[in-house]
């Protein structure tokens, strides 16, 4: 028996990088199987190194596409790479198509990358359930960049701050994207705004709203204010990967201001307590509901709501009381 | 709640474009309940091997009707045998002549199937074939 700080075979794999180990830990982590959360215990001590790159902005953005490029600027820069792309899982049969690799799959053969595609098997706002124990596998794989690809909702997807260190939003012009990016509450959480396919018409527009937009802004905190930066057409790979470049450099940049102003701290903070609403939600509340539905008390207590003998809120003070002692 | 989950590649490599039937795969599959990776057009089997490996996928679909499965797809299950993922299955489907069949299974592909074969005996193959990994 190996004790608690000494390094299991499978861990000292996954630290290794090799990528069999990695990727069925994060499959046993997607499907919630106890050991997977036992191993996650264990490497969690390992994790923190890694930066945490979100992206997100509406359907056919051209997120994908993107990322591919993003993969290249930063391999040229010799970081290893880990990407982790989410697409939804339909609602009505469970199953998913994750599409956004079929834009990744010239790294495949790069061991230097890691690409893993999750569907969001349910999860709101963007991301699946998984996300953040996978960023963890990645980060003790050694990745030095991880890029974490939302679902393209368009709107509410702001459950990736809780997850990256620097969040891009990316824009399309003649989408409406300016109003819906307001409405979304989404020009709060960007850290570098991208206005992609700018062969598109509209896109110096778009770039001035948002310029006008951030100059409304009262203040940054830690006087970062987020740029705005145009990314060419990706049929023109020249100034494509020219424009993605000066992107892979802003990224780099807000991180060391994340660093100097202490606001990494912050964020770390602020994702640590994510993470510990969440195991806590998963410690007590699920338990609970299981018991409950198990015990056929969940069946019960819907049959009384239904014929109005209760409410729920009432029934959720006596289940709390019950168990909260 | 814990369950194991499948997971399935659907690939096409080598040169061929005919991605029609790859794509209603896809579908199907995905309305069947499984997540699906489509990997798109044009895969080298090292990169179809690799991608299958990240993706940690139970089951790897071939698709190919160019007439060059008789190389590609026997080296997909060794480049998986290689990497240690010998125990991804692997099957087939395109334009794939009758004599060319032994030779598949006997590389390892667990089975082919050809225009005219419906989505319900692709399921079902799947179905009673495929179980959820250890
Ligand atoms: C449509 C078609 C095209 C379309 C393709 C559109 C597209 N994006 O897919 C176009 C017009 C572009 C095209 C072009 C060409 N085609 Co064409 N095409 C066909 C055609 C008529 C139908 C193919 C199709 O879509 N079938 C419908 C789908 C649903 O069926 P399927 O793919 O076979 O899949 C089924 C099964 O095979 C199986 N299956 C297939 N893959 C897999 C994978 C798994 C994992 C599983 C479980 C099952 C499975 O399940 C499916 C459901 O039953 C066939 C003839 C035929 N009868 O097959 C020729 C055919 C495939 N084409 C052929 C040729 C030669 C060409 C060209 C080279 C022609 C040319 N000289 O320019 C080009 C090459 C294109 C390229 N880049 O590769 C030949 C191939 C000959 C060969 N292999 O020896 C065929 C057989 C015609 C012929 N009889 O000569 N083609
Ligand atoms: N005109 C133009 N099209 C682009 C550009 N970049 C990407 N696209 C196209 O936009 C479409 C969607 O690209 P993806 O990269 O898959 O977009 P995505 O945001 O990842 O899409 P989802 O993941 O489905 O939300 C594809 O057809 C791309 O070819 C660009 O710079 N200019
Ligand atoms: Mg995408």
């Amino acid at each position: 028996m190996s004790n608690n700080t000494e390094d299991t075979e499978q861990i000292k794999k996954i630290k290794a990088g090799d990528v069999r180990t990695a990727s069925r830990l994060i499959r046993n982590l997607e499907d919630e199987l106890p050991e997977a959360k036992t191993t996650l215990k264990r490497i969690f001590l390992h994790t923190g190194k890694a930066h945490v790159v979100g992206i997100t902005g509406s359907p056919g953005a051209g997120k994908s596409t993107l990322v591919d490029a993003m993969i290249s600027a930063f391999r040229k820069k010799e970081k290893t790479v880990g990407v982790l792309a989410v697409d939804p899982t339909s609602p009505f049969t469970g199953g998913a198509i994750l599409g956004d690799r079929i834009r990744m799959q010239r790294h495949a053969e790069d061991a230097g990358v890691f690409v893993r595609s999750l569907a969001t098997r349910g999860a709101l706002g963007g991301l699946s359930k998984a996300v953040g124990d996978a960023v963890h596998v990645l980060d003790v794989m050694g990745k030095d960049m991880i890029l974490i690809e939302t679902v393209g909702t368009g709107q509410q997807e702001v459950e990736i701050i809780n997850h990256s260190h620097t969040v891009i939003v990316v824009l399309v012009p003649g989408m409406g994207d300016e109003i819906q990016a307001i409405k979304a509450g989404i020009m709060e959480i960007a850290d570098i705004f991208v206005i992609n396919k700018a062969d598109r018409d509209g896109s110096n527009q778009l770039a001035n709203e948002l310029m006008s937009m951030l100059n409304m802004a009262p203040a940054f905190p830690g006087g970062w204010r987020p740029p705005v930066i145009k990314i060419g057409s990706c049929f023109e790979p020249q100034t494509f990967n020219q424009s993605v470049d000066e992107l892979a450099t802003a990224i780099a940049d807000h991180y060391r201001c994340l660093e100097e102003t202490g606001l990494l701290g912050d964020r770390m903070k602020r994702k640590a307590m994510v993470e510990i609403g969440e195991a806590l939600r998963d410690a007590i509340l699920t338990p609970v509901l299981r018991e409950m539905t198990e015990s056929g008390e969940m069946d019960a207590i819907a049959e009384r709501i239904l014929k109005r003998e209760s409410d729920p809120y009432t029934i959720a003070e006596e289940v709390a009381g019950r168990y909260l002692k | 709640m814990a369950e194991k989950r499948i997971r399935i590649m659907v690939a096409k490599p080598g040169l061929d474009g005919h991605d029609r039937g790859a794509r209603i795969l896809a579908r199907a599959f995905r309305d069947a309940g499984y997540e699906v990776i489509y990997t798109g057009c044009h895969q080298t089997p090292e990169q179809i091997a690799s991608a299958a490996v990240q993706e940690d996928v139970d089951l790897v679909g071939l698709s190919c009707l160019s007439g060059a499965h008789g190389y590609l797809f026997p080296r997909v299950v060794e480049l998986l045998k290689e990497k240690g993922a010998d125990d991804i299955t692997v099957i087939g489907g395109g334009i794939i002549p009758d004599q060319d069949f032994q030779k598949l299974y006997d590389a390892g592909i667990k089975e082919i199937f050809t225009p005219g074969a419906t989505l319900d005996s692709i399921l079902d193959w799947i179905k009673n074939n495929l179980k959820p990994r250890d």
